[in-house]
């Protein structure tokens, strides 16, 4: 059977065929032959494809599902040459494209540049070969062969790379800290503790590529002279802590992890820690104590790892999103990845995208891009076509951005200037059913779960917050909370022993500064704009509305309705606990929040 | 997820053979806490006792961090585990119907097992699948996209 | 079990890999993936990779590899099938039930044709 490497589609509906189809395929096949390609194009006759209505002749081309438009049969053999010859879409011909599959199935991703994900969903993780195949270890053949730990360490200073995790601090530079510092055993170790509620990126890594973590930290061991590592990785992802386990024995049988890698002389080995639910271990100082079997919790610095780390001796750790671009930046140069990005944020970094936006999931996008890009053109906008209301980026310590951040190129600094952070690449999207008091409320609710207790600014001060956004969730709030808060707010972040507590306000500080209004109307007219928060609604039946059909009196769990058949139900707000259960089963919408 | 309850010796011979299997570092004390909590459903004072007469560590320190970490635990659990995600992009993609009704559905408030041992009901810290959100985790099994009316159906599958 | 001592082992490794990887292109066997991390597994994964791989043992089907990878970033379709007919481009479907599965298998996978109803740009 002949295989056609593409196909055209031209269509010969009626009102098509009055505008010349059969001729177009006619010059088509023609020019075909004329151009030598016969054997691999096919051209089809099809049902209708665009409007009819356009004028001109068009066609779609497969694979591409290019859509040519408005074209005459004197545009052939120049579209022939260029589309299938050269293999380019000719680009002056599209007046619009058409897409394969229905609008909402498919998903843009055109401003994605993959380097992190670069692997996934291409190659089998379990399988080493794969990642081999595609010119994995190479970085570290190169690394061993051709450089010193020195010109390893320049080359990822030159790169520009800063740390994934959310701190943003310059990777080269952390490895010459471990690698001036004295002592007998240094450690190599990555933060898989992937603990922000809404960031999966490093996950989507360790289950789908595991070699690429292993390989960066081969690569700096040998720069920071480390024989030892660990992987420290969430017991809340069972998959990835297995994935991982197996991908280290497949290195280590294949002699990539252990003695005299490669031949060189140098030697490390690596293990996989398990955390055990705290999300404080997120924090390099708890982890460290975490590994050592303890409790997980962050001690001040200075020192810092790189001096006494683990078992208090020189550490080094990064995050999972970092050392896997670490092989990438070896093969194809600092300064190639230095030529990605946006300021004083190089490469690409990873967004996992969740709450209301269209198309939930993990991106990868240089730095520099909009939110509003990212949000709209890569996350197809809200969902139900919604009004957007803020964007929280960077984790539980982020802040919640509204309308008028969503230009904002996303890079570190960017981020910490508006208030927010990006920290480990969470956006949490909120249309406008969010009330933003209660989002704050939740996040503290989080940190205030997660403190460890520690330091008194930290345990004591998110328990204040909390308490004071609950009740102005209930509408007993305080004229003087809002002055109470910012207080709060200011001493809990410059007081804290570790970045949780020094973050943990943002979501409230951000809130308080561009959604003031939502605050004032819990407080003053005891009134939750978005009509969340349970305390200040309730729920009506609308007389007009309601027929009877006893569906919601049938499903409330707290028998709060009541009505005859046929007659207009009534809930009793005694007895309502406004679990929105009925306004969400009514077929006639006759439920009001009021 | 929890075996048939176990009596002290054996409990003494299998915290004995975990120290065999991992060493007795101080390092290894939260892997082997985990497989205890594994085997028994949670972490028993005897385990506890034993563990510290095995790694020479006093048994306030392994309590201490025993209670630290919420995925273990030293109070009994039920033969299933439930764990509902709380964190915010679950919460903002419908997570607090379904919590409801979780809970109305079992009679059973957040860390409450429930008086036949059949379940308890935890809430976690993000699993990281929030595309898929509202999302659970019965003993070892995920569910994603859970609806409020999906969740009797889902509870049906343990016995 | 190849041992790497040196980076003409390790090339030597990949150039094999690579050679595999063609025989395996070239071998006429139609390839399924299916996207089996987590978040897959939780959106239903298991049940659809059950589903294609209980017609492939009822049905005696041969020379088809089915393929698990990681998940590619796309969470909102997920589960997500990956089809590679021998010498051509990969077709990737989303929200792939049991039943989808099926018809994917029967329609695509056997009869050659791309079930455009559930296919997604990925």
């Amino acid at each position: 059977m002949a295989y056609f490497r593409s196909h055209v589609l031209v269509s010969v509906d009626p009102v098509c065929v009055e505008k010349g189809a059969y001729e177009l395929i006619e010059t088509l096949q023609d020019e075909l032959v004329k151009q030598g390609l016969v054997e691999e194009v096919q051209v089809l006759e099809t049902s209708r494809i665009g409007d009819p209505e356009t004028e001109g002749l068009d066609l779609m081309v497969y694979p591409e599902a290019v859509h040519y438009t408005k074209l005459t049969l004197d545009d052939v053999p120049f579209l022939v040459e260029e589309q299938f010859l050269k293999g380019r879409i000719a680009e002056q011909y599209i007046r619009e494209t058409k897409r394969v599959v229905d609008e909402e199935l498919s998903a843009p991703k055109t401003k994605e540049v993959r380097i992190v994900l670069k692997n996934i969903g291409e190659i089998d993780p379990l399988n080493i070969e794969d990642y081999i195949a595609r010119d994995g270890y190479m970085a570290l053949g190169k690394v061993l062969t051709e450089m010193t730990p020195e010109e390893t360490i320049q080359e990822v200073l030159d790169s520009g790379l800063r740390g994934r995790g959310g701190a943003g601090f310059p990777t080269g530079l952390k490895w010459r800290f471990i690698s001036n510092a004295e002592g007998e055993q240094k450690y190599m170790i990555c933060n898989a503790d992937e603990g922000d509620p809404g960031a999966f990126a490093n996950r989507r890594v360790l289950e789908g590529d595991p070699h690429s973590v292993i390989e960066g930290m081969i690569i700096g061991a040998y720069a920071a002279g480390a024989s030892q590592g660990y992987i420290y990785c969430r017991a809340e992802y069972p998959i990835a802590v297995r994935t991982m386990k197996t991908a280290i024995e497949q290195a280590r049988n294949f002699g990539l992890l252990g003695d005299d890698i490669l031949g060189s002389g140098f030697s490390f080995d690596l293990e996989v820690r398990m955390g055990a639910g705290a999300f404080v271990c997120g924090e390099e100082t708890a982890l460290m104590a975490s590994i050592e079997g303890q409790r997980g919790e962050p001690r001040p610095r200075p020192p810092f790892p790189a001096q006494k780390g683990l078992w208090q001796q020189p550490s080094n750790i990064n995050n999972v999103e970092t050392y896997s671009n670490i092989p990438q930046i070896i093969l194809k140069g600092a300064e190639w990845f230095a030529s990605l990005g946006y300021k004083k944020s190089t490469g690409t970094k990873t967004f996992s995208m969740a709450g209301d936006v269209k198309n939930t999931g993990l991106i990868e996008v240089p730095f520099g891009i909009t939110l509003r890009e990212i949000i709209y053109d890569v996350g197809g906008g809200i969902k139900e076509d919604k009004k957007f209301k803020a964007v929280q980026t960077g984790g539980p310590m982020g802040g919640c951005l509204p309308e008028s951040h969503l230009d904002l190129h996303m890079d570190y600094e960017a981020l910490a200037e508006a208030g927010s952070i990006l920290g480990s690449g969470g956006l949490v999207v909120m249309d406008e059913d969010t009330c933003m008091v209660d989002i704050a409320r939740f996040f503290m609710d989080f940190t205030q779960d997660e403190s460890c207790g520690k330091c008194t600014p930290c345990r004591i001060g998110t328990r204040r917050i909390l308490e004071i956004l609950t009740r102005i969730c209930e509408g007993k709030g305080k004229p003087d909370d809002i002055d109470t808060l910012r207080y709060l707010c200011e001493q809990i972040n410059e007081n804290s022993l570790c970045g949780l507590g020094k973050g943990a306000p943002n979501p409230v500080k951000s809130t308080l500064e561009h959604f003031l209004d939502e605050y004032e109307a819990h407080i003053y007219e005891k009134r939750c704009p978005a009509k969340v928060c349970k305390s200040l609604i309730r729920f009506e039946i609308i007389d007009g509305l309601c027929t009877g059909c006893t569906l919601c009196a049938r499903n409330c769990p707290v028998d709060a309705i009541s009505g005859e058949r046929r007659q207009t139900h009534v809930i009793d707000p005694d007895i309502c606990i406004k679990c929105g259960i009925c306004e969400q089963l009514c077929p006639y919408d006759a439920i009001e929040i009021k | 997820m929890a075996t048939e309850v176990k009596e002290g010796q054996d409990i003494r011979n299998m915290v004995r053979t975990l120290v065999q299997n991992h060493g007795d570092e101080k390092a290894e004390l939260i892997p082997i806490l985990h497989e205890i909590n594994r085997e028994l459903g949670y972490i028993s004072d005897e385990a506890i006792k034993e563990l510290s007469k095995r790694m020479n560590l006093p048994s306030s320190h392994i309590y201490s961090v025993a209670t630290f970490y919420r995925m273990l635990s030293t109070e009994p659990r039920g033969r299933h585990v439930i764990q509902f995600c709380e964190s915010a992009p679950c919460h903002v993609a419908g997570g607090r119907l379904v919590w409801q009704k979780l809970q109305r559905e079992l009679g059973l408030a957040k860390g409450e097992t429930s008086q036949d041992d059949k379940w308890t009901l935890l809430t976690t810290s993000c699993l990281g699948l929030c595309g898929v959100g509202p999302v659970m985790v019965i003993d070892n099994d995920i569910y994603g996209n859970v609806t409020p009316e999906q969740v009797p159906g889902i509870l049906k599958n343990y016995e | 079990m190849p041992s790497v001592k040196s980076l003409d082992d390790l090339k030597k490794i990949r150039e094999e890999a690579l050679k595999k990887q063609q025989l395996k292109e070239t071998s006429g066997k139609t390839e399924v993936v299916v996207g089996m991390g987590t978040v897959g597994i939780a959106a239903g994964a298991r049940e659809t990779l059950k589903a294609i791989l209980d017609m492939i043992e009822k049905d005696n089907l041969s020379d088809i590899i089915v393929r698990q990878t990681g998940n590619i970033g796309l969470d909102s379709y997920e589960p997500i099938v990956q089809v590679i007919l021998p010498g051509e481009e990969k077709v990737s479907y989303g929200k792939v039930n049991p039943e989808m599965a099926r018809r994917i298998m029967k329609e695509h996978v056997l009869g050659g044709e791309i079930v455009k109803d559930f296919q997604i740009e990925g």
